[in-house]
């Protein structure tokens, strides 16, 4: 295949992939009163807007809070289930490994009903608990697939030694294992918190009015009016995922670069 | 044990308890029945919306495929910089909001958004062109955040063919579209089986982008779902529930058993 129309062709579906994004970030630091492009002169009114207004503020904080509190639950459980997934026999490991990582397959309105279902029979809907709840579930896979990869290239004899020597199994974990899989468990940690910071379906049903979260005050919005307050708001969020993934990319160049034992 | 266990009985009693109870809704309303299965089979509605969702992802599927190769196959011949930079391009997409995104077409493709402002300035047009609350839109949106899906499966195919294989056939006088017809492609076809396969079963589930692009006509299975909750009508929103869920679950099943598929799809998670 010739190499210069691949190029283009490669180049041109890159812009289609860029632009949108690129195009909410100029909208955001428009002067306009509306919605125009491109925008007559650049100004910061729509971040004052956005920073100047208790209801986008509540809902930034109450997602930033329920994120916190899934990156607590979700890193938890899921380090330790990827530690022992490897030790439980072949069956077992298949059927938990399946249960753990099949919220990545089911159709995010199949779980978001199903909780809501359940949820609304012990009042946990319009709770920020029912929020970090069922967005734990969600980022449990990001946390396990993420520590099992740099479980990969563990050494369990090195647990094993450190046992001998007289260390407690806790002391074992904490003194050999986690810090060769600290990239790993950061790196998942990372992964959950952009999960549940962007989850929109669940929160949809989950919300209600008394727990509104960042995506959902966005939704309502735009039901209403594309108001350019969610320019700005999009990009810091934009801004934000991108400085955290930045994060992550850095912990697994580091990890790739330390010396295995 | 005792490490998997917590986890184990978290996520049973948090979502697949509660998700099974949900089901469970279609075959028990109001007794141990198949009634509310065979109401669908009936149901103009449900077969209207089901084969627009089939619709749908198939043509954002061949969409994907189209422009998600060239950039797989872009992306395995690059090193250095311009590989990173590529990556960069075609992942945060991957990681930022479908809400976001979806935003973004609804600021392209509205009455007054930047398409219909340029072609208007360029004097194509006179008035402006419905393109938000279509179809199209849907079908646009929907190729753009589900083109990394089809990008990153293909590219790590391609980046394990061995570059001698390329080079041979040139050798021996294949030209550059034989070569790549007869040895690049095939090669390739895991990455784009796990691909193809990725970007269909995540585009039957599709909620957000079609309910803020699409117009009432292009309602997708998801939307008539969560409208069937907001009318607390359970047993129909559990049939048609546990209809998604088993089109995804056998279409996924059924693709893993072929071979290399497999592999490719754990690389795209990653």
């Amino acid at each position: 295949m010739n190499r210069p129309p691949l190029l283009l062709a490669a180049v041109l579906v890159l812009v289609f992939l860029a632009l949108p994004i690129l195009l909410i970030v100029v909208v955001s630091f428009s002067s306009a009163a509306y919605l125009t492009f491109p925008p007559p002169a650049l100004g910061v009114r729509w971040y004052r807007a956005y920073f100047g207004s208790s209801g986008w503020l509540d809902a930034t904080w109450l997602s930033l809070g329920v994120g916190a509190a899934v990156v607590v639950l979700a890193t938890t459980l899921g380090t330790l289930a990827a530690l022992g997934l490897g030790r439980l026999p072949r069956a077992a490991r298949t059927a938990a490994g399946a249960l753990i990582l099949s919220p990545m397959i089911v159709p995010g309105i199949v779980v978001a009903i199903g909780v809501y279902y359940a949820y609304a029979r012990y009042r946990l809907v319009g709770t920020p608990i029912g929020l970090v709840l069922a967005h734990t579930c969600l980022a449990v896979p990001f946390v396990v697939t993420s520590v099992a990869a740099s479980l990969g290239n563990f050494d369990r004899r090195l647990e094993q030694a450190a046992r001998s020597l007289g260390a407690t199994p806790w002391g074992a974990f904490r003194q050999v294992t986690l810090p060769l899989i600290r990239s790993g468990v950061l790196v998942g940690a990372l992964f959950a918190f952009i999960t549940s910071f962007d989850e929109l379906i669940v929160a949809l049903f989950l919300s209600g009015s008394g727990a509104v979260t960042l995506p959902r005050r966005m939704w309502d919005d735009l039901r209403f009016a594309i108001d350019p307050t969610i320019a700005a708001v999009s990009t810091l969020t934009i801004a934000l995922t991108a400085v955290l993934l930045g994060g992550a990319h850095l912990l697994r160049m580091r990890a790739a670069r330390a010396p295995r034992g | 044990m005792l490490l998997v266990g917590p986890l184990v009985l978290y996520m049973a009693v948090f979502y697949a308890l509660p998700v099974l109870a949900m089901l469970a809704r279609s075959i028990l309303d109001p007794h141990l029945t198949l009634q509310n299965f065979l109401r669908l089979a009936g149901d103009g509605v449900f077969f209207r919306v089901f084969g627009n969702t089939l619709l749908t992802a198939v043509i954002v599927t061949l969409g994907a495929l189209l422009l998600g190769y060239p950039v797989a196959l872009a992306l395995s011949r690059m090193r250095g910089t311009a590989a990173a930079v590529t990556l960069v391009i075609v992942l945060l997409p991957f990681w930022t909001s479908v809400l976001v995104r979806s935003y973004a077409w609804m600021v392209l493709l509205g009455r007054h958004g930047l398409i219909n402002e340029a072609l208007r300035a360029a004097a194509l047009i006179d008035a402006p062109l419905r393109m938000l609350n279509t179809a199209f839109a849907v079908y646009v949106a929907m190729i753009h955040i589900l083109l990394p899906y089809m990008i990153l499966p293909i590219a790590s195919v391609l980046r394990q063919v061995d570059p001698a294989l390329p080079r041979a056939a040139a050798g021996l006088g294949a030209s550059p579209w034989g070569t790549f017809r007869q040895v690049v492609l095939p090669l390739s076809m895991p990455g784009v089986i796990a691909g193809t396969l990725l970007v269909f079963v995540l585009s039957l589930g599709f909620y957000i982008t079609p309910a803020l692009v699409g117009g009432p006509r292009d309602m997708m299975l998801s939307q008539l779902i969560a409208q069937q909750v907001d009318l607390l009508n359970w047993p129909y929103a559990a049939c048609l529930s546990a209809t998604l869920l088993a089109a995804t679950l056998v279409l996924l099943l059924l693709c893993q058993s072929l071979p290399g598929v497999r592999g490719a799809l754990r690389l795209s998670v990653r």
